[in-house]
């Protein structure tokens, strides 16, 4: 879960790392009001929930509360990568005499927490890495150890400080790791980290993302003001928010992460690699499709009617594919029993409606007796996932 | 031979008395594993299908000295009971539970290396070597295990268990048997990955073709290219990469949890890329592969 910048800093703050002075504000006039109190010359920056704000004219400074009123109407009116900007932080402008990189994350390669650290701060990351790989030090950390006071230290110096400010900023890298293990965070982010003229370091930006699967654990979140969300990179279609409606029946199987395309090609598919599989075997026969649609952990019979119910309604639809793998654990007579019972409540004749099915595992004797009732055409693992997908696109390309 | 599990595999069940553990626990006995005991903390004294349950590891370990652990348990304990199991000194341990968050599974991971042993998973469905031992619940009932898998020489590690059975299917409709499969778990984080059992697959004498299947996201895939050249690997590793599609939307998840393309990394085509230059034939639909392995092993 990708948290907004102030959200971050709301974290930053109770972990005792410093952050500018500032306030959160939804409307112009409220921006006006801050920057009045705070007295100074302001930063106003958009919270998104997407990186290159910046370039897109999310963050601008003012020199007064109705300059600052004046360029918040701008901001607000804003779309930034599809985000509109509903909320913005202003704080007091910081005067920069260098800007730095901290971060940490997880190296899937060593499969260890990884900082990272340099002394160009400012821009993104990956840019970073891309011109100047050697302004870049990474540092593998030892999960039950976390980070050492040394270690800090290596990072600071590779940001190119000395003395005093070695240390502060070494003992920020500690404090930025143990956020990143007490939150149970994917990544954690200060860019830039700001040395400023009078010899402290702020952060002026906070990224943090946390792990959905360790969001159980974290009840503290809600009294700091950070709601459970799901992150998405882009707005869910009405046809994704009804699967989702279907997921939620009951915790059963992992039906229902849905995805829609505009094709013609309904598809109820093997979950996990399965599907990636199918989906790829669809298009290189020159199939559309309508949906990704993976079941697998053995869902109910209720979960399975209700999406081949979502997908036979999709407008422009032609026919229905539901190709699984060979299944393990997921009973092949229970999804067809669903996929039937769905046709039948919706006053379609299973025998005349273009729909294949091919699989096979466990239960599949059961599945195929049901299926061969209702007259629906079935592959059995003499057939490759390859060869029910060519299938399947041939068969509404008549 | 066939690698990680054989004839000698002494299986504990973590979670025995768990719906999904109970039942691979039935389907594993019925493959013939040596299935000696089961944990649940509170449970002990109870059985599972004639398998005495327990409070601890040690007491199995100690008691039947059991080699192979098979960790079904929610989420939140699964690491505690996995570092119970690598204080036990088991030497294999499979975790089958997904959804670990990637802290936990650090830690499980740094203990285990300290001690010398091996980690399957998380997210892994099992692993099988057929006709000798399967852990987990890979494969599914006993009918349809021995329809899916025959023994023989393709080693095959996957980072699904659906398609690993899938796989293997295939390949037994075309009577090329397997020595040991692999589910190795679909998680972003896993123990033993491609690279840590190609070396593996090369010891062993009934391994003559390994079979990768592959998704987007995170770096196995990369890091076995590099280890085939640094190397030179001598036996044919063929791949496939299911979910090329996903490199055309960044940022969005498929499958699994691993699966997930961000600013350019772990796209299926860089995969494609590194596995050609280290000379893996890359199949691109599962007919070509069993081509590819019939190839392989004229």
């Amino acid at each position: 879960m990708k948290l907004y910048e102030y959200e971050s800093k709301t974290i930053f703050k109770k972990e005792g790392i410093l952050i500018p002075d500032g306030y959160l504000a939804s409307s112009p006039e409220e921006v006006e009001k801050i920057a009045n109190n705070l007295k100074k010359e302001v930063a106003i920056k958009a919270q998104i929930l997407a990186t290159g704000r910046g370039k897109a004219g999310g963050i601008l400074f003012a020199k007064n509360p109705k300059e600052a009123k004046q360029l918040a109407n701008k901001i607000f009116s804003l779309k930034i990568k599809g985000f509109e900007v509903e909320k913005v932080l202003v704080e007091e402008r910081l005067y920069p005499s260098s800007e730095l990189f901290l971060g940490i994350t997880y190296d899937l390669s060593q499969k260890k927490p990884v900082a990272i650290s340099s002394s160009l701060g400012g821009i993104d990351i990956n840019e970073i890495s891309r011109k100047y790989p050697e302004k870049i030090f990474t540092l593998p950390i030892n999960m039950a150890w976390g980070m050492q006071n040394y270690q800090g230290k290596l990072l600071a110096k590779n940001m190119g400080l000395k003395s005093k400010i070695m240390f502060k900023a070494a003992n920020i890298a500690v404090k930025l790791f143990n956020i990143f293990s007490k939150y149970d965070c994917d990544l954690a982010e200060i860019n830039p980290l700001i040395l400023t003229q009078d010899g402290e370091l702020i952060a002026a930006d906070a990224h943090l993302e946390l792990e959905q699967e360790a969001l159980y654990r974290h009840k503290e979140l809600e009294q700091l003001n950070i709601p459970i969300r799901k992150d998405s990179p882009r707005i869910p279609t009405e046809f994704e928010i009804e699967a989702e409606k279907i997921d939620k029946i009951d915790h059963r199987g992992v039906a229902g992460r849905v995805v829609e395309f505009d094709g013609d090609l309904g598809l109820l598919i093997g979950g996990g690699g399965a599907s990636l599989t199918i989906f790829d075997a669809v298009r290189y026969h020159g199939g559309k499709a309508a949906n990704y649609c993976e079941i697998g952990g053995n869902p109910t019979v209720k979960k399975v009617k209700e999406l081949t119910k979502l997908i036979l309604k999709k407008p422009g639809i032609k026919g229905l594919a539901v190709i699984t793998n060979v299944l393990n654990n997921t009973r092949v007579d229970l999804v067809a029993r669903g996929v039937i019972l769905a046709m039948v409540e919706l006053d379609i004749n299973p025998s005349e409606y273009p729909v294949l099915f091919r699989s096979a595992g466990a239960y599949e004797e059961d599945g195929y007796k049901i299926l061969r009732k209702y007259g629906i055409k079935y592959l059995n693992r003499d057939y490759s996932i390859d060869q029910a997908a060519k299938t399947a696109v041939e068969m509404i390309s008549k | 031979m066939s690698i990680l599990i054989d004839e000698k595999t002494k299986v504990l069940v973590q979670g025995i008395t768990g719906r999904e553990a109970s039942l691979f626990t039935k389907y594993m006995i019925d493959y013939d594993t040596n299935v000696i005991g089961g944990v649940t903390p509170g449970k002990g004294g109870q059985t599972v299908h004639r398998v005495p349950v327990f409070d601890c590891v040690s007491d199995v370990v100690k008691n039947f000295g059991a080699n192979t652990s098979i960790v079904s348990v929610p989420p939140r304990f699964a690491k505690d009971a996995a570092l119970e199991a690598v204080d036990a000194n088991i030497k294999l341990i499979v975790i089958f539970t997904e959804r670990i968050p990637k802290k936990d599974v650090v830690l499980i991971l740094d203990f285990a290396e300290q001690k010398n042993t091996k980690v399957i998973g998380p997210n892994s469905l099992g692993i099988i070597s057929p006709g000798k031992c399967k852990v987990g619940a890979i494969g599914g009932p006993q009918n349809e295990t021995k329809k899916s898998y025959m023994i023989g020489p393709v080693g095959i590690a996957s980072t699904s268990g659906g398609m690993t059975t899938e796989i293997a299917s295939l390949l037994t409709n075309n009577q090329i048997g397997q020595s040991t499969c692999i589910s190795v778990g679909g998680d972003p984080i896993v123990g033993m990955t491609f690279r840590e059992l190609l070396p593996l697959f090369e010891k062993d004498i009934q391994t003559k073709t390994i079979v990768l299947f592959c998704e987007p996201g995170g770096t196995q895939e990369e890091d076995a290219a590099r280890y085939i050249i640094e190397h030179s690997y001598s036996k044919p590793v063929i791949a496939f990469i299911g979910g090329r599609f996903v490199d055309e939307m960044p940022g969005m998840r498929f499958g699994h949890a691993g699966v997930i393309v961000q600013k350019g990394k772990g796209t299926a085509k860089g995969k494609v890329e590194a596995f050609k230059k280290a000379g893996v034939l890359v199949a691109d639909t599962l007919t070509q592969l069993v081509d590819y392995v019939k190839d392989s092993l004229r």
